[in-house]
C-alpha cells in the first residue's frame, strides 16, 4: 500500500479517467457529447503512458551542454540510468497529434450529420434514419 | 448568425497579443533541438495565433493574416519537405531518411542536425496549415455566397447577413 | 438499461484495478522499460538511444532526436494523418459552387 501514495496513484487517476470516458461514450444522448467522452479516454491513456515513463532520481531527456557547446560530440559520455526513458514520450507526441487529426475529422462528419438530418441526438437521428429508410 | 466575438477590447487584446504568441512559437520551433517542443508543438501554438485572430476579428479581417487559400496547400508543402529532405538523401544513394547523405558537406552530427531541423520546420508548416485548414472548413463564414445547395438544417439567407460592427465615424467638430 | 451500463463500468473499472495491481512499481529499476537488456537479451533500444543521441546528432535534446532521426519513419507517418485528415475535411465539408 505504501508504493501507492508513492507513485501508483497515477495509474488508478487514469483508470478514474478511462472511466469516465467510457460513461460518457455509453450514457450520453449527445452526439458531440460522446465524441468528448472519446478525448477523455484518449488523454487517459496518454497519461498512463507518461507517467509509466520514470526511473529512480532521473531528471528530463535533455541533455545540459551549457559548457560543451563547441566540443566535440563523440566525447560526452551519457549514463542512460540519469535520464528518463525517452521512447514513450516520442510515441505519445504522435498519439497526441494523431488524435487531435481525428477529432476534427469527426467534427467534420457531425456537421455533415447535422446539415443532413437537422438533429445531433442520437434517438431522434436514428428515428429520422429509419423514417427515411422505411 | 457571425461567428465572431464582435468586441473592441476582445479585437485590441487579441491584436495586442497575437506577435508574441507566433514569436514564442517560432522560439518552440526551432529550439526544439535543446528543450522541450520542435514542429508539432510550435506548430498547433502558429495555428492557435492564427485561430486566435479569426475567432475575436472575424474571417475577412484574418485574410490578410493567413488566407484561407493557404490551408490545404500549405499541409501538401510541409508533408513534401519531409519527403524531400528523405528523398534526397536516398536518390544519392543513402538510406530513405538518413540525414547523413544529405549534400551539404559538413560532419555527419550536424548533418544529422541541420537533417532534423528541416523535418521539424517541415512538420510544423503542415500542422499550421492544417488546423487552420481544419477550423476554416468547420466553422469559418463564407466568403463568397452560395448559390445551390440549400439544404433543410441552415438557413443561407439568414447567414449571409453578416451585421456591421456598429462603429460609427465620429461627427466632424463644428466651427 | 441504466442498470447494464452501471454493471458495465463497474466491470470494466474493476478489470483495469486488477491490472493496475498486477504492473510492476511506477519508476521500479527492474520493470523492462528501464532494463539496460531485454529479457531476450537484446540490447534496449532507449538506452541505445540515451546514450547516443549527441553523439550521433549533435543534438541535446533526446526526444527530438528519436523522434525525428531515429523513428523518423513513424514522424513521416504522422505527418501523413494530418495532411489526410485536413484533406478529409476539406472533402466533407467545403461544398462547390454551382
Amino acid at each position: 500500500m505504501a508504493e501507492f501514495w508513492d507513485g501508483g496513484y497515477a495509474y488508478v487517476a487514469t483508470a478514474l479517467l478511462l472511466v469516465i470516458g467510457l460513461y460518457a461514450v455509453l450514457v450520453k444522448r449527445n452526439l458531440v457529447k460522446k465524441l468528448i467522452g472519446l478525448n477523455i479516454m484518449q488523454a487517459a491513456i496518454i497519461l498512463t503512458w507518461v507517467a509509466a515513463a520514470t526511473r529512480p532520481d532521473a531528471t528530463v531527456p535533455v541533455l545540459d551542454t551549457h559548457g560543451e557547446h563547441g566540443h566535440h560530440g563523440a566525447e560526452t559520455v551519457v549514463a542512460a540510468a540519469d535520464y528518463l526513458n525517452p521512447l514513450p514520450h516520442t510515441l505519445m507526441l504522435t498519439a497526441i497529434v494523431v488524435g487531435v487529426a481525428t477529432t476534427g475529422v469527426a467534427f467534420a462528419l457531425l456537421i455533415s450529420i447535422y446539415r443532413r438530418y437537422g438533429t445531433l441526438d442520437e434517438g431522434e437521428l436514428l428515428r429520422r434514419m429509419r423514417g427515411e429508410a422505411g | 448568425m457571425r461567428e465572431y466575438y464582435d468586441d473592441r477590447i476582445v479585437a485590441l487584446s487579441a491584436r495586442l497579443v497575437t506577435p508574441f504568441i507566433q514569436l514564442f512559437a517560432l522560439y518552440v520551433i526551432f529550439h526544439g533541438h535543446y528543450s522541450p517542443g520542435g514542429g508539432f508543438q510550435g506548430g498547433a501554438m502558429l495555428a492557435a495565433s492564427f485561430l486566435l485572430i479569426r475567432l475575436s476579428i472575424g474571417t475577412d479581417a484574418a485574410q490578410y493574416q493567413f488566407r484561407r487559400a493557404w490551408g490545404t496547400p500549405g499541409s501538401s508543402i510541409g508533408t513534401l519537405v519531409f519527403l524531400g529532405t528523405g528523398f534526397i538523401a536516398a536518390f544519392l544513394g543513402f538510406n530513405f531518411l538518413d540525414y547523413a547523405g544529405l549534400p551539404l558537406g559538413l560532419p555527419e552530427p550536424e548533418l544529422r542536425n541541420i537533417g532534423i531541423l528541416a523535418v521539424e520546420v517541415g512538420v510544423a508548416i503542415a500542422v499550421t496549415a492544417t488546423l487552420t485548414a481544419i477550423y476554416d472548413d468547420l466553422v469559418g463564414e463564407r466568403l463568397e455566397p452560395l448559390t445551390a445547395g440549400i439544404d433543410e438544417a441552415t438557413d443561407l439567407a439568414e447567414a449571409d447577413q453578416v451585421d456591421g460592427s456598429g462603429w460609427d465615424a465620429p461627427e466632424p467638430a463644428d466651427g | 438499461m441504466r442498470r447494464l451500463v452501471l454493471v458495465v463500468l463497474l466491470a470494466f473499472a474493476a478489470l483495469l484495478l486488477y491490472g493496475i495491481g498486477h504492473l510492476p512499481e511506477r519508476g521500479a529499476a527492474d520493470a523492462p522499460p528501464n532494463l539496460a537488456q531485454s529479457a531476450a537479451g537484446s540490447p534496449n533500444a532507449a538506452t541505445y538511444y540515451v546514450e547516443n543521441a549527441y553523439i550521433d546528432a549533435e543534438t541535446p535534446n533526446m526526444v527530438t532526436v528519436t523522434l525525428a532521426d531515429y523513428r523518423g519513419f513513424d514522424t513521416l507517418g504522422e505527418t501523413t494523418v494530418i495532411f489526410a485528415a485536413g484533406i478529409a475535411c476539406a472533402l466533407i465539408l467545403r461544398r462547390a459552387k454551382r
